[in-house]
């Protein structure tokens, strides 16, 4: 019932792709299912008009209808469309936050959004990342004098982030407490000032005259909305109230690991004409990503975010590692361990499921694998059962009988017949690795990410990028 | 929270009632406005009906509700001129008898001895507040509560707790913060039970429902009161943001599946998110919504009404 957009506009691109000749009807067509995609994705109506009317004046105007391939034209100016109404591809340069602190010192940063956005934790968030990325020394001040024990929580969460607060004055309104942190900044000589805001609703008068008296009193280089990921089409109206009266420098989407679509980031984007800068996608302190507008787009459209996938593989993976293993590889040699390493590696890139996001034309796959009862506790178990051999029977699988087979399913927990599956999917990825290691390094390219080509495409057989073993991406 | 205390004179009632209402239309000015300007003296044609239907979706009824509202629409009153009164009226009227059903005020089970309240939801979405007020409410109407601080994860959400015990007058059961919160839900049944409380309201962290660890989580906190009680949680309240688009359909049905929701509060509807969603949720789920919250004061959780809603939804009068 809930497709995802992303799954539901790689069914109209499929279509779309697979035809030959397109007729201006096939193409507005496909603009219907755009339209009403976007908005069950919760971008806002007026941002999905003007989407749709763009896209529609480009699709039809140019050459497209008559190019080879049109299908794959009309993607490529949604995709383009999408990237340019996030932010234009690239607009994210640096890897840091993103966030202007050219300023002299203390350079004040205001956090302004609706109760319950997320600006407490994204202020700790974003004070670990200037911290740690950036060296800066950075202090938090909450001027959230309404919530019962807002105040304390930010106190909190910076001695757990080691960043320090403010101290609280009980009672001490909220210009001043603004004030007295400037001037604490200036006189300790902190880079950064992160000013925490109460939350407060856009159409509340008397709450937003305040945060823009704050702003008046300590002009923030840069103001960050907070808003859910989750929001609906209330986004446009809180981004616009909200960049009217305090004028937003950018936003910062939060949850953008719930399931919601995240239609709102379009919408805001479309209504401010403010970046994306950061999207908070955890509840730890480093859960904080940079915005990258052409990398969600793909993500969208059903091509996968390729880029995140292999930076995050960089990150985690560790050179030598697969140094080694790539030498074991050119040998032809690939072992239990290997495959217990590379299952390692798996889970500490964030586990199957958050992998999976990243890749394209996953929603289909996602639910082949759903449906085939592959997860992150299957990953679990598999590394039990190889933890549970010998290192005779790692190195030299063919020894495994069925005797050894009953030994090792006992020691790890599983069953025989969950045993034998790891096997034959062991036997599948050596010889995998084998047809590897004769195509070479170009094969290996080719091979790797067949998906790019068409969103929806197959994914089975070695469509999962050299990682991990193919076992993974067939259908059962 | 009955639907309003029977001792409570008509002044109070009107006085609820126009802030519910205000707080509403102020939401749905917008939504209002756009249909006066589509339907003053107009044919109901294909064209005015896109437009309809688009004015629902922007109000956050999604395209499903959004359709079938339309289409019923259509079916009596196409190519009749209708003005902007009927319209909003009839729709008003469409969206009442929809939501009626599912407008059920909380009533405490004085024979359980304690009632026992999980309150689940995602981060942000209102719990605590909810709790606070929804305490101050049952403890005027003269039950006992007790107060269960089971968020151990948000830095200071158990202070915040214990900062509306303190002005209430509940007690609060609390643990420190990291602490097990299944292990503090079985404390706190116990201690309300010793206390004789009416109502034990329990907090939770705010949870992502696609977060399967967290879920699962939750899941223990209910197995480990069901030892004491085993039909403990009596209800297990979901607290939904208001500002929430059509991910709110995901959300319930999620923690419906999991932890077995019995009913809803939605928050923050004094802002200018209209809510829609609760017409789409209604159709999906049905649900009771016990109660509306429509301000950050002690006393902004209202029982839910649908024609109040209805009406506040489409600036009827």
């Amino acid at each position: 019932m809930f497709e995802s957009l992303q799954s539901r506009l790689s069914d109209v691109f499929g279509k779309l792709t697979r035809r030959g000749a397109l007729s201006e009807a096939d193409v507005q067509a496909a603009l219907r299912e755009v339209r009403v995609a976007l908005l069950e994705a919760d971008v806002a109506l007026p941002v999905v008009k003007d989407f749709v009317e763009r896209v529609r004046d480009k699709a039809v105007g140019q050459e497209v209808l008559r190019s080879v391939t049109p299908g794959q034209q009309v993607v490529k100016i949604v995709n383009d469309e999408l990237v340019e109404m996030l932010g234009g591809a690239g607009a994210q340069g640096d890897s840091g936050t993103g966030l202007d602190l050219a300023a002299t010192p203390p350079v004040p940063v205001m956090l302004v959004g609706l109760q319950g956005s997320g600006k407490t934790t994204s202020c700790g968030k974003i004070a670990v990342r200037l911290k740690d990325r950036e060296r800066k020394k950075v202090l938090m001040a909450s001027l959230d004098v309404r919530r019962p024990a807002a105040q304390q929580q930010l106190a909190v969460l910076g001695q757990q982030a080691g960043v320090a607060t403010l101290p609280i004055v009980p009672g001490e309104p909220p210009v001043a407490i603004a004030r007295r942190a400037m001037t604490t900044g200036a006189l300790e000589g902190y880079d950064v000032v992160l000013l925490d805001t109460a939350g407060r609703l856009a159409i509340d008068e008397a709450l937003m005259a305040e945060v823009a008296e704050v702003r008046e009193a300590v002009k923030p280089r840069e103001t960050l909305l907070v808003a859910d990921a989750m929001t609906g089409q209330d986004a446009v109206n809180v981004a616009q109230a909200f960049n009217e009266r305090v004028g937003v420098t950018g936003i910062v989407l939060t949850r953008v690991d719930g399931d919601a679509r995240g239609g709102a980031a379009l919408s805001m984007r479309a209504v401010t004409g403010r970046p994306i800068k950061l999207l908070g996608v955890g509840e730890k302190l480093d859960a904080l990503e940079a915005f990258h507008p052409d990398r969600v787009a793909s993500r969208i459209l059903g091509m996968g975010d390729i880029v995140s996938l292999v930076e995050r593989a960089a990150e985690t993976i560790e050179a030598e590692e697969a140094e080694k293993l790539a030498r074991k590889l050119e040998k032809g040699k690939f072992d239990l361990d290997d495959m217990a390493q590379q299952l390692r590696q798996l889970t500490k890139m964030g586990g199957l499921s958050q992998l999976m996001n990243l890749l394209p034309g996953t929603p289909k796959i996602q639910q082949q694998m759903k449906n085939a009862k592959i997860d992150d506790k299957m990953v679990k178990r598999q590394i039990a059962i190889i933890s549970s051999m010998t290192a005779q029977e790692r190195r030299h699988p063919e020894v495994i009988k069925a005797s050894r087979r009953q030994r090792i399913a006992a020691g790890s927990g599983t069953s025989v017949p969950e045993v034998n599956k790891l096997l034959k999917q062991f036997a599948d990825a050596s010889k995998m690795m084998k047809r590897v290691q004769k195509l070479g390094k170009k094969g290996l390219a080719r091979a790797g990410l067949p998906g790019l080509g068409g969103p929806g495409g197959g994914m089975g057989g070695g469509g999962m990028g050299g990682g991990l073993p193919p076992g993974f991406g067939k259908r059962r | 929270m009955s639907e309003q205390d029977p001792n409570d004179q008509g002044e109070a009632r009107r006085s609820w009632f126009r802030r519910l209402r205000e707080g509403l239309s102020r939401s749905s000015s917008r939504l209002g406005g756009g249909i006066s300007a589509i339907f003053t003296k107009r044919k109901l044609d294909d064209a005015a009906l896109e437009e309809l239907e688009e004015l629902l979706i922007s109000a956050d009824l999604g395209v499903k509700a959004a359709t079938t509202l339309t289409a019923e629409f259509s079916r009596t009153r196409f190519g009749k001129e209708v003005t902007d009164e009927e319209v909003r009226g009839a729709l008003a009227g469409q969206i009442a008898t929809l939501l009626e059903p599912v407008a059920k005020p909380f009533v405490p089970d004085r024979a359980k001895r304690p009632h026992v309240v999980l309150v689940v939801g995602v981060n942000g979405s209102g719990k605590t507040t909810t709790i606070g007020k929804l305490a101050k409410r049952l403890v005027e109407e003269g039950h006992k509560v007790v107060l269960a601080a089971g968020d151990t994860f948000r830095a200071a959400a158990i202070e915040q707790l214990q900062i509306w015990g303190e002005r209430i007058g509940c007690p609060v059961v609390a643990r420190d913060q990291g602490a097990d919160a299944a292990g503090l839900a079985f404390d706190a049944l116990e201690q309300a039970r010793r206390q004789g409380a009416d109502v034990l309201l329990i907090d939770t962290a705010g949870r992502l429902h696609n977060k399967a660890g967290l879920m699962a989580e939750l899941q223990k906190v209910i197995r480990v009161l069901k030892k004491l009680d085993p039909e403990a949680p009596h209800d297990v309240v979901l607290v939904l943001d208001a500002t929430t688009g059509q991910n709110a359909l995901q959300q319930v049905a999620t923690f419906r599946e999991l932890v077995n929701v019995t009913g809803l509060v939605v928050t923050k509807l004094d802002g200018s998110a209209k809510g829609g969603v609760l017409v789409a949720l209604a159709e999906a789920q049905g649900l009771p919504v016990h109660a509306v919250g429509v301000g950050e004061g002690a006393d902004d959780l209202r029982p839910f009404s649908a024609e109040a809603f209805a009406k506040g939804l489409l600036g009827v009068g």
